[in-house]
Order: structure tokens, then sequence, then C-alpha cells
């Protein structure tokens, strides 16, 4: 016995994501007079940057872990004024057009703390905003599997969330500017951080010095973590990665090298740091699953992810398919705010048919901060983007799909002796990327050691997916029915000819 | 020297009332509030899957529920996410053996 979705009334918008973007997006739209539904995995708003103890908790003074603690509080007591309804627990897992109106779409999510619940629901929408955010690039490395090695992001978010630290003693490690910011939260709340360990240097930002003076309060940021670094003694060893981590069921110690300008470890320089645990991570993905089921097009950013391709005013190239925040481009908390609001503003003017809206001083100083912000982001990207040599720092016995348990050997293997010229192709041969995370963790690697086998580096294509979140057959099943109940067959098939 | 610093006293944290749940059969202490895995760190446990292959143990990675690493099977139910899942008192957490699914073996 199925049960069939339970249905929302009919929205003019349904944001998909409650962090900064879809927040200030969906109480932009809703205070222009929109009525908006707002979905969102977690039991409460925030996203990953505003993710924050829940109220049993008892968190007398949240702000401590974050930034711009002021403009969460804010966007959550708008959310609160407004008439937007906030659906908490909703993983959607597909976004459709709606049959025969082909001008209404239909958002599928499965419900509970982890899509796990029993209730399918379906939320209809003239106009979708996309704010799905991020996750952490992974690159693999021998004994990354070990538990105590941990996702930086990750390491960040059970802290934020669970008020819980992974070791004492743990060392960061990957590239990219939220290492920092990984390291200080975890040293102010009381870990030990020996070192943090960034791939890349920080020439990069030297480099471009008119796109950093145009985004000051990036640069009050960085100096706030590093600040708060040198007050716990943490050391930052930039132009090195952990090449070893060493345990037998957990982590005991990790091996850091030298890397040369390519990111290949130079021989000899592998020095031992005792820890039980790592927080890793080489810069965040936009998420793009519903986006491009959808057949939205995307760009490739300086780093070799790829972003949604967004007009002026963040529509994508699906008309009433729009997009704010990371899924953009990974950009951070401010960007995702500005154009959330963006978005709001411009989807209010297009379904009350008010292009006046966009019109005005408000829309234009959102559009000059937009890309402002986003010349700081392209610059952010290129300085961490990860050079070609990091996968010498593979030996054949790492795995590189954690959850099908593929080596690097295997993948080589695929490549060379067996022709593979694509991650795809890699895939059908070793299950690389077929398991539970869908080839979130292991994507990029794959990509590139294909790459390596024919002497390039190819960027990993954004992925295709029917679903966006592993879904219950019995939902699928549920939406059978109600598609077939809905448009059933006004006729016979007629034979051809 | 400063005095070791948790994260509970960093943000001011007053919970409501701690509770117990079992890891293989151990108690451990809960906060309200606290995810399955949140509550597993704080006891100093950061494994509580092996992997169906090599059975190789596994804990939270992602800590937002994208990787999958941290399936346990909570309350008899197999293929949990525990950074997901909220701890509610008397949950009994096991370690998942492989895909969870053992009784589906032939």
């Amino acid at each position: 016995m199925t049960s069939s979705p339970s249905d929302e009334p009919e929205y003019d918008l349904a944001v998909i994501g409650a962090g900064a973007a879809g927040l200030a997006g969906a109480v932009t739209a809703a205070e222009l007079g929109l009525s908006v539904a707002l979905l969102d995995t977690a039991a409460h708003p925030g996203g990953q940057f505003y993710r924050h103890p829940a109220p049993a908790l008892g968190a007398t003074r949240p702000e401590a872990l974050h930034h711009d603690w002021s403009t969460f509080d804010e966007l959550r007591r708008r959310l609160a004024d407004s008439d937007a309804r906030y659906l908490a627990g909703h993983h959607v897992w597909t976004v459709v057009r709606t049959e025969p109106r082909r001008d209404r779409w239909e958002v599928h999510a499965a419900t509970g703390a982890d899509g796990n619940g029993e209730r399918p629901v379906r939320v209809r929408a003239r106009a979708v905003l996309l704010a799905t955010g991020a996750y952490e690039r992974q690159l693999p490395f021998p004994g990354w599997t070990l538990p105590g090695v941990v996702g930086a992001g990750g390491a960040q978010a059970m802290l934020k969330s669970g008020l819980v630290l992974p070791g004492r003693r743990v060392v960061v490690a990957g590239s990219g500017p939220l290492l920092l910011a990984v390291a200080a939260s975890l040293a102010t709340a009381g870990a030990r951080v020996p070192a943090v360990v960034e791939a890349s240097g920080y020439l990069g930002y030297a480099r471009h010095p008119r796109a950093l003076a145009a985004d000051v309060h990036k640069l009050a940021e960085a100096a706030v973590h590093g600040t708060a670094l040198l007050r716990h003694r943490v050391r930052l060893r930039t132009r090195s990665a952990v090449t070893q981590v060493h345990g037998a069921d957990r982590v005991e110690a990790v091996t850091v090298s030298r890397l040369d300008r390519d990111w290949r470890p130079v021989p000899g320089t592998g020095r031992r740091i005792a820890c039980d645990a790592l927080a890793v991570g080489h810069g965040l993905v936009p998420q793009l699953e519903l986006a491009t089921g959808l057949g939205c097009a995307t760009r490739r950013t300086q780093d070799g992810t790829s972003a949604l391709d967004l007009d002026a005013d963040q529509q994508t190239s699906v008309p009433g398919i729009w997009a704010a925040g990371e899924t953009g481009g990974v950009g951070g908390v401010r960007l995702a705010c500005v154009e959330g609001e963006l978005a709001g503003v411009a989807i209010a003017a297009r379904l009350r048919e008010r292009p006046a809206l966009t019109a005005g001083g408000r829309v234009r100083a959102l559009r000059r901060r937009r890309d402002r912000m986003r010349a700081f982001a392209a610059v952010m990207a290129a300085a961490h983007a990860p050079g070609p040599g990091w996968s010498r720092w593979l030996d054949d016995a790492t795995d590189v799909c954690r959850c099908e348990e593929v080596t690097a050997g295997r993948i080589r293997e695929a490549v060379t002796d067996y022709g593979a010229r694509d991650a795809r192709t890699v895939k059908l041969l070793t299950r690389a990327g077929m398991g539970w995370c869908q080839g979130r963790m292991c994507g990029t690697a794959v990509a590139c050691l294909v790459g390596e086998g024919q002497g390039a580096q190819l960027p990993p294509s954004p992925e295709r997916r029917p679903l966006a979140v592993p879904v219950r057959l019995e939902m699928l099943a549920a939406l059978a029915e109600t598609a077939a109940r809905e448009n059933p067959p006004s006729k016979a098939p007629q034979p051809p000819g | 020297m400063a005095r070791d610093r948790s994260p509970a006293e960093l943000v001011g944290a007053a919970p409501d009332t701690a509770f117990e749940i079992t890891f293989d059969g151990r108690p451990i202490t809960a906060l309200p509030g606290q995810s399955v895995a949140a509550a597993l760190w704080a006891a100093g446990i950061l494994a509580w899957r092996t992997t169906r292959a090599g059975g190789r143990p596994r804990g939270a990675f992602c800590g937002i529920g994208h990787c999958f690493d941290c399936l346990a099977t909570v309350n008899g139910q197999p293929n949990r996410r525990a950074c997901l899942v909220p701890a509610h008192p008397g949950d009994t957490v096991t370690t998942q053996e492989g895909h969870g699914h053992d009784e589906l073996a032939v």
C-alpha cells in the first residue's frame, strides 16, 4: 500500500533551501506580496553557515560561533513576520514541470530528519528559487577513510549544531578560506589545533589588489580569524598537504609534506604531527542536482567546479527557475544574502507584472554589490584551485570512492588497461561514484584520475541525476499512481501509421 | 595556561536535562537537541559502521547528510544517517555491519 503525496496549496514561489540565500529570497518575495513556500532539509532555518544548536541545547550565546549573527537574527525575524510557509525537514528530490499545463512547477520532497519519513509532499508553484548551497570538495589521500578524519566543514557543522569536537588535538588541512574559519572555531571551542595545512600559497590573492579592495568585509573577516589563530598559537603551513594518516582504527598522527607549485609532494619533506583528528576539505562544490535535472545551463568556475549560469536578475537558462547563493558559484554568506534579495525582487517583478520593481535604486545597488563580491569570489577560487599534481600523493591502495571502496589503483587500471576516457565509464567499470553519496565525495578525484591517464586534467562535468537525494521506492510508486489519476490517458494510443 | 574550554561553555549552553541512549549495549549520555552522531562524538566514539567490502570502521565524515558514511542502525532500523537523526531518550544505536540487512542474506 502506498500513500499519495500530501498536497500543499499552490504558491507563487517555492524556495528550496533555508540558508542565507533562500531566507533572503523568501522573505523579500513574501514582503512584496507573493505567496511563498520555503522548503529545507534541516529542523531549523540557517543552512550550513548559520547552522546553530537546537533550542533544547539552550545556547545563550549562539553568536560565539558565527560572524554576522545579527544578519541571521534579522532574516529569521522577517521570516516569522511574513506569510511565507516554512517547511522544515523537507528533502526535495526532484522538481518537474506540471503536466499538462507547463507553466507550473511541482516540487517533490521526502520528509523527516533524514528523509526517512512516511509522508511524501508535493508543492506546486509558479516559480522556483534554487538556494541549495554547496557541499565540501574532497581530495583523497592515504588514510583519509580512518575514523577521526572528518570534513573541515563537517567538523564545523557538528560543532555548530551539536556542540561537539571530533578530538582534542585536531589538525586542519586542505585548501580554501574555510580552513581558517574552521581552525578558529575549533580552537575557540577548546580543541588544540597544532597546525593549519593549506595546499596553496596566499600569493594568488596579491595579484588582484582591486578585487580585494572591493570587498573589505572579507579581508576584515580573514583578519579576525588570523587573530584568533595567533591567540591560540596555531601554525599556518602553506604549500603543504597531509599526505598520510597514521593509526590502526583511528587517527593517531598525520604526515605533512611540502608541495611544489603543481601540488606534487616534495620527497623527503614529510613531517609527522601527533593528533587524534584531522579536519580536511578543499573548498566547496555548488549543489546542482535539481538544477541540472531541469536542464539549467552551467558554467565552469575558476577552481574547476560547475556553477549555474545566471542572468543579471538571478534567473537560470530555464525560464521560471531562479537561483541564488552558492549554486551560482561559491562566494560566501554575504553574497548569498544579496543574491537572494535580488532574486526575490526580480521574481516578484515578473509574477506580479511590475517591471518597475527591478528598475529602482534597490536593485541597482544589489546588482553592484553582487558583481563586486562575485569578482572577489573568482579571485578566491583561482587562488585555491587544486594543482594538477595533487593525485601524486595517492598510492594505488588508497580508497577514492568511500561508498563502494574503490581504490585509486582500480581507477587507474580502468583508464590505462580498459581505456576509460571519462568518469562515467570509470563508474560503469569500477562502481566508483555509484554508491550512497552519488559521487559527491569522489567525483572530483575520479575525474582528475581519468585526466591523469590522458596527460590532461579534466574537470568533472556537472552530474545529471534524476533524483537529487535517495528516495524510497514506495514514494516513487505513489508518484506514478498520482500521475495516472490526475492525467488519465484521454484515448487509447493510436497505432503508428 | 588557559583552562580547557568546551563548546557548550563557549555558547553559554544551558541544556534541558541530559538523557541516556545505548551504543552496542553501552550506556552513553546525550543532550536534547543533539544528533545521534553528536552524542557518539561527545562520548569519544568515532566509528559506528563497518564497510560492506573491507569491513573497515566508519563514522561521521561530511557532518551534513551528504556522504552517508555515518549510517547506523537506530532502534533496529539500519541505514539511518546518524548526523541528521536526533537522539531520543532510550534510543538503541548499534554498529551497522555492511548494508545492515543481514536478515535478507541467502
